[in-house]
């Protein structure tokens, strides 16, 4: 099993064996939201080896930290960081989307040993992780609420409604990470329903706002980490990401957001993942 | 009613017993709104269990738990008018063990955040208790946009619901401690218009089980929330005319308690059910599905019509909307009539 905390270095490592996983995940299982996966890969990755306080052969922990994917399609990424760390088999990653599978379509926590929340209906998690937070300070516990939420999920007016009541409590134990890559089921994001300025929308609405490059691994860390240590309120961090990142063919396209690819793409992008991954 | 003949009634007031028959019980008796037997049976909850929570989106004055947030101001919470923030976040406080009762009207619970009832409370089953008040076409003067004549439905189509109902005050307290000790997600529906006070401290409420209130013989009365009173003065103009008519309160609708209907069905032949709430996949329909699928015999629904309503003061809408004593009398008539 994995050692944790990572270094930036092998936490790089991990993404890209994680990447792996989820490329093959979605071809054997000939559906799944490659793109979206892709994008959040090296904050999950960040998150779980070396971020979040959590303990795999306990996984429902009351102190431990909590991670919500609300974008849940999603989710191959959440799936392979649990296995990677030990939460259940990775064995089980060949059965995603199967009959009698743990591994729903959309994350299931009831089935899933370490999913902290079903999700899949867009703009709810971050409510859910809101509640989590308030729980939290009532029962004087000190874990931290992470919640990745899409650009395109950030449409939902529960969105809002959320960010608003983060800010009202002044929740400083729990942050928001915004995927932000550019493109959602039908088009850009920026063209089909636009939610710029949104860095000013969340400074607007009571948050602290950290900008970066949501590949770059030492700057998640370091985001990740500050926002932890934050005092006061809670922390939203933009991270530019490149929807299926680490593919050639998948990047900033469209298509990926919800296609599987065939034996011979998955292998091309194994191929590119591993070779990337390589030279760094 | 002779004076040596055992009272068929069972549970009810032997004050409001006069009454039923006079047609006073809705200007005479002791009444109440059922949301404010809740907002007290949850401060009483509150004060031995220190995992109960209240939230609220922005109508606790109206539903009474301004008084929790009074006495508990550390475990209130309110979202202001935001359903969906604050029924997602209650699942969320549940997942840590909380016991989060979410309080708004039925029509913001069962449509305005029902994607969140539904999937973030139901399909995890946590353990949400979503507190509903203006059910049915109770508050009167409101009008429709705040009248929920479809809550039941709805909630009763959500897999792994629990949909409860009381039809007086006291059988309310006794539901909110019921429902308290339960684990899993419940939808508990209040009247906002006053109530009469109908039955006695031991009437036996359990979570899923409904109650024979008069016993009878020709004709079976399945009513629930507001119209289980209504169902009792029906029974008394129906026996002025000879008509024997078994009332049964059925506080539960989800899991419905197919046993004492089924039986009651079988032992006089005919069934009309009484409901504050829309005809379709209500407690007519729950009640229309067990009989066709076991018991196919002589039956009619009370429940508001494939229409909206409007505002008007409470007990007038339900005469013009066809749920009152003299429909569900007429309705039993017809049905005896079929056998």
């Amino acid at each position: 099993m994995a050692k944790v905390p990572m270094s930036v270095d092998e936490l790089k490592a991990m993404a890209a064996t994680i990447r792996c996983d989820i490329i093959e995940m979605i071809c054997t299982a000939e559906a799944g939201h490659p793109g979206g996966s892709l994008s959040a890969t090296d904050i999950v990755t960040a998150l779980y080896f070396r971020l979040m306080n959590i303990d795999p052969a306990n996984p429902r922990w009351p102190d431990r930290d909590r991670f919500i994917l609300s974008k849940g399609h999603a989710c191959p990424v959440w799936y392979a960081a649990l296995a990677e760390r030990g939460f259940f088999a990775k064995s089980h990653l060949g059965t995603l989307r199967r009959l009698g599978s743990i591994l729903q379509g959309h994350p299931d926590m009831n089935k899933v040993p370490g999913i902290d929340m079903t999700a899949g209906s867009l703009g709810q998690g971050l409510s859910v992780g809101i509640g989590m937070a308030l729980a939290g300070r009532l029962q004087k516990k000190d874990y931290h609420v992470w919640v990745i939420i899409g650009d395109g999920e950030s449409q939902e007016g529960s969105i809002w409604e959320a960010a608003m009541s983060a800010a009202k409590w002044k929740l400083d134990n729990i942050t928001a990470i915004l995927d932000r890559n550019n493109l959602q089921n039908d088009w850009h994001v920026d063209e089909l329903m636009p939610i710029e300025p949104v860095a000013d929308k969340w400074r607007a609405f009571g948050w602290h706002v950290v900008d970066i490059d949501g590949h770059d691994m030492a700057a998640v860390v370091a985001a990740l980490e500050d926002a932890k240590e934050r005092k006061g309120g809670p922390t939203l961090i933009l991270a530019r990401t490149v929807k299926g990142k680490g593919v050639s063919y998948m990047e900033n396209v469209c298509e990926w957001h919800g296609k599987a690819p065939c034996k011979e793409e998955a292998d091309q992008a194994l191929e590119e993942i591993r070779r990337c991954s390589c030279e760094q | 009613m002779s004076n040596n003949q055992p009272s068929p009634y069972h549970y009810v007031r032997p004050e409001v017993l006069p009454m039923l028959s006079s047609g006073e019980l809705f200007t005479k008796a002791d009444k109440a709104p059922t949301r404010a037997s809740f907002a007290k049976a949850v401060i009483d909850i509150g004060a031995r269990n220190p995992n109960v929570v209240v939230l609220d989106a922005d109508v606790s004055k109206s539903i009474g738990t301004n008084k929790f947030a009074a006495a508990y101001p550390d475990r209130a919470f309110n979202f202001g008018i935001a359903e969906q923030n604050m029924f997602a976040a209650a699942a969320g406080m549940a997942t840590t063990g909380l016991i989060p009762f979410a309080c708004t009207y039925a029509v913001f619970a069962s449509m305005r955040a029902l994607d969140m009832v539904r999937n973030a409370i139901h399909y995890p089953g946590l353990n949400v208790k979503i507190a509903a008040s203006h059910s049915g076409i109770t508050p009167g003067p409101d009008g429709v946009t705040h009248q929920g004549q479809e809550d039941l439905s709805i909630m009763r189509a959500i897999a792994n619901s629990t949909v409860i109902a009381p039809a007086d005050p006291d059988t309310t307290t006794m539901a909110i401690h019921a429902v308290a000790a339960y684990e899993g997600p419940v939808y508990l529906s209040f009247t906002r218009d006053p109530v009469p006070k109908i039955f006695t401290a031991d009437y036996p409420f359990e979570i899923g089980k409904a109650v024979t209130v008069r016993d009878g013989q020709d004709v079976t009365i399945v009513a629930m929330r507001d119209l289980t009173a209504h169902a009792l003065v029906a029974a008394e103009r129906l026996a002025a005319k000879g008509i024997d008519a078994r009332v049964i309160d059925c506080p539960t609708l989800k899991p419905l308690d197919t046993e004492t209907i089924l039986a009651a069905a079988r032992e006089t032949g005919a069934v009309v059910t009484a409901e504050n709430n829309v005809v379709f996949g209500g407690l007519g329909s729950a009640v229309a599905e067990l009989l066709a699928e076991n018991l196919p015999l002589p039956m009619q629904r009370i429940g508001v019509q494939d229409t909206f309503a409007e505002s008007g003061p409470y007990l007038d809408l339900l005469d013009k909307y066809g749920l009152s004593a003299p429909h569900i009398a007429a309705a039993a008539e017809k049905v005896v009539k079929r056998k």
